[in-house]
């Protein structure tokens, strides 16, 4: 597969305490990838390394096929966990000037801000004092100057903390419209709707270690518990051999959580409840991202 | 380099467009001038109106020419003895009455001569308050001159007369002089001192006050987290580099600015003292050098531009920015190396602590360098890089050897090279960390950090 950007074996500590320990990325381009993980397990050192902003003490970092150079950061959009710009200059100065740093010239960085103040309706902010703004409208400016020098990589540190619903439907589109694009996208949340939603991989790290890595659909495909929901008509009586984890009454239908037994097939399980009662809709449950996390790091947990 | 110069750039607008910088800027000179050029104008202020003596001298024992006018004192003889004299109770009522009568004939003092000026209690000054100082020490210096004079004629040495002229001549001079050195004006010794301390004053400041710029504009930039931001576009050393060049440009402007306005001022300045002074030499022909120059005031501001004028200005000004440059880097490194340790400005306070005592020590050495600019303590104190900006400043009016200001900058710049690379590492490591107050032990560790 075409990787963007590979991590391999990066170990990182300061002082006596390690924050990441042999841990290995490989985002893929043009895709999302979500980096999960709870806070303090080292998402952001992990990033910071990516952005070439923290030197790993081992391991290396393969930007689009050579090793990350300083020039490199001119092609990495970084909107931080901690969102910040300087408080007291006027929006549209501070962000040609954030744009004049990742390379582009003055009057390019003006023409592509004015598209998107534009595009977002945000004109009137131009000669404003940042300071003056919203903390959301802040954090729509953020986005904007992230973007702004149109990166092939884009790094989001919880890019939806701190947005309102339609501003975070809005900056979603805005993600996926930049990844159809061909950008490829490494972002850290802890909203596993938005993982659900939006990436293609995900990485999880717990205690400095990358406990779980791969494709959404293989994971839960992996994590899969083999339970169906399965309706039926309200007056069904199934006999003890189906396993119900549960029963939802309805009106016109019952729903049935079902656990199948993993050596038996499906056809075997819905022929098994087909014999009893009628049969409305059969499909299998896979586990939640949000699932996966709690159970992987428990998991390592244990360990 | 070019994203250093974007940086410079930004530094240096942001610093310049503040309102406090404007202000400072443009009244600062008005400032200075004032505190050397209004003492000049209200001693001169003062002189305009000379003081009015009224001569009451019914024998006409005083002889004319010797109670003669200057600047500051103007004698008016009220009553000679061409006619009657006047009784006691008269003599009182009319002195009286002339003492305060309406504005403009008002006298500030009568003087009545009683008796032969040879004998003692023979003049008597009446004033309605105090007799104005000048007016005592002028009247007293001539009776003296007088009584000794006729003291001399009455030893009948052989030509008396050119004897005493050529002694009055020489005494004429000296009087003057010792006038200016009692009063008002100082010598050269102390006018060095007094530029060398205005000049360390002005180095202190100004390394304290662009190197606490940007300390606050570090600890801004990392509260506002938009540290993060800029890291991620450059390496940590150009944005520390560019806001210490940022600032330092800064200061040389505020500088020349300064310099420019300050001469300008001073043209005008002396140019209106030069005005004011023909009244001066177009007073009577009788008038000797002496009177001319005890116009207090004015006098020690001409020959304070007279002494400055002698200075090497040009030396001053190239060693006092590279005095600057050099001990603003020392200072400015360790500032941004102590903003990027911290979370907020408050945090600053306890590593300031020795900063501050340093300075505080520079400037005591600097005192006392005035004093005995070539003593043991000032020479230490200039090749020591935490003291020698601004104990330098302090001697370099005095004109020291060239080699100890070559050794002296030579040292700094090595070491605040050496500083600027150490803090350069804390700032790196510095400015990411977010959480508990670092110590200056955790600092040191931040050095060995990748």
């Amino acid at each position: 597969m075409d990787n963007f950007i590979q991590a391999h074996n990066i170990r990182k500590a300061y002082g006596e305490h390690v924050v990441l320990d042999d841990v290995s990325i490989d985002v893929p381009r043009g895709k999302i990838f979500g980096l999960l993980g709870p806070n303090g397990a080292g998402k952001t050192t992990l990033i910071r390394i990516i952005n070439h902003i923290t030197m790993p003490d081992e391991g290396s970092v393969i930007f689009d096929g050579h090793p990350l150079c300083t020039d490199d950061m001119l092609h990495i959009g970084y909107l931080p966990e901690e969102r910040g710009l300087y408080k007291k200059m006027k929006v549209g100065e501070q962000a040609i000037y954030l744009a004049r740093l990742k390379g582009l010239t003055a009057r390019e960085a003006r023409t592509r801000l004015k598209a998107w103040f534009e595009k977002f309706q945000i004109m009137p902010w131009w000669n404003k004092k940042l300071e003056e703004l919203s903390k959301g409208m802040q954090q729509k400016v953020q986005f904007v100057i992230t973007v702004l020098h149109e990166p092939p990589l884009l790094i989001l540190d919880e890019p939806f903390s701190g947005f309102d619903p339609v501003n975070a439907e809005l900056l979603k589109r805005e993600i996926l419209a930049l990844r159809d694009k061909g950008h490829t996208i490494l972002f850290s949340t802890h909203n596993m709707a938005s993982v659900e939603e939006m990436c293609d991989h995900v990485a999880l790290i717990n205690h400095s270690r990358i406990v779980l890595q791969g494709a959404v659909d293989d994971i839960r495909e992996r994590y899969k518990d083999y339970t169906y929901s399965v309706e039926v008509a309200p007056d069904a009586q199934l006999d003890g051999q189906i396993d119900i984890v549960k029963t939802e009454e309805g009106p016109k239908r019952k729903v049935l959580i079902v656990h199948k037994p993993q050596d038996e097939t499906n056809a075997s399980l819905l022929s098994r409840i087909a014999a009893q009662t009628e049969v409305y809709a059969f499909s299998e449950i896979l586990p939640s991202m949000n699932d996966i996390f709690i159970r992987a790091v428990q998991n390592d947990e244990l360990h | 380099m070019h994203k250093l110069w974007i940086i410079i750039q930004r530094e240096f607008a942001v610093k310049v467009k503040k309102k406090s910088f404007i202000i400072l800027t443009i009244l600062m000179p008005f400032l200075i001038a004032g505190l050397i050029f209004v003492p000049a104008f209200l001693a001169q202020m003062n002189s305009t109106r000379p003081n009015r003596v009224g001569i009451i001298d019914q024998q006409h024992l005083l002889p004319d020419t010797l109670m003669r006018d200057t600047a500051q004192i103007s004698f008016v003889r009220l009553y000679t003895g061409q006619g009657a004299t006047l009784s006691k109770s008269h003599l009182k009522h009319f002195i009286s009455k002339n003492l305060s009568d309406d504005a403009l004939t008002t006298y500030d003092a009568i003087m009545v001569v009683s008796d032969s000026i040879t004998s003692a209690n023979s003049v008597t000054l009446y004033s309605t308050s105090e007799v104005p100082q000048e007016v005592e020490t002028y009247v007293d210096k001539r009776l003296t001159e007088a009584l000794r004079d006729h003291k001399l004629r009455n030893y009948h040495v052989k030509d008396i007369n050119r004897l005493i002229e050529d002694a009055n001549a020489e005494y004429t001079v000296r009087t003057v002089r010792l006038d200016n050195a009692g009063n008002e004006t100082m010598s050269s010794a102390e006018i060095a001192g007094f530029i060398g301390m205005i000049l360390s004053l002005f180095i202190y400041m100004f390394i304290l006050s662009y190197g606490g710029m940007v300390m606050s504009s570090v600890v801004e930039e990392k509260a506002n987290r938009i540290v993060e931001v800029m890291v991620s576009s450059i390496k940590p050393w150009q944005l520390m580099a560019g806001k210490m060049i940022g600032t330092a440009l800064v200061g040389l402007f505020q500088f020349l600015i300064w310099g420019l306005m300050i001469t300008s001022l001073f043209m005008i300045a002396t140019g209106l003292l030069g005005i004011s002074q023909s009244p001066a030499t177009a007073m009577p022909s009788g008038m000797d050098a002496g009177q001319i120059q005890s116009i207090v005031g004015q006098d020690s501001g001409l020959e304070f531009l007279q002494v400055l004028q002698g200075m090497p200005i040009a030396e001053i000004i190239v060693l006092f920015v590279l005095y600057f440059i050099g001990g603003y880097l020392l200072f400015a490194s360790i500032f941004s190396a102590i903003g990027a340790s911290v979370n907020e400005q408050e945090d600053t306070q306890q590593f300031m602590m020795p900063v501050i005592l340093i300075f505080i020590f520079a400037l005591y050495a600097g005192m006392f360098s005035m004093q005995n600019p070539d003593g043991p303590l000032a020479i230490w104190c200039s090749y020591i890089p935490f003291t020698s900006p601004i104990v330098m400043m302090v001697r370099i009016p005095f004109q020291i050897p060239l080699w100890q200001i070559a050794l002296s900058l030579l040292i700094l710049y090595g070491s605040a090279i050496a500083i600027l690379l150490l803090s350069s590492k804390i700032y790196r490591v510095g400015i990411l960390m977010y959480g508990k107050k670092p110590t200056f032990r955790d600092m040191i560790r931040w050095l060995r950090f990748k």
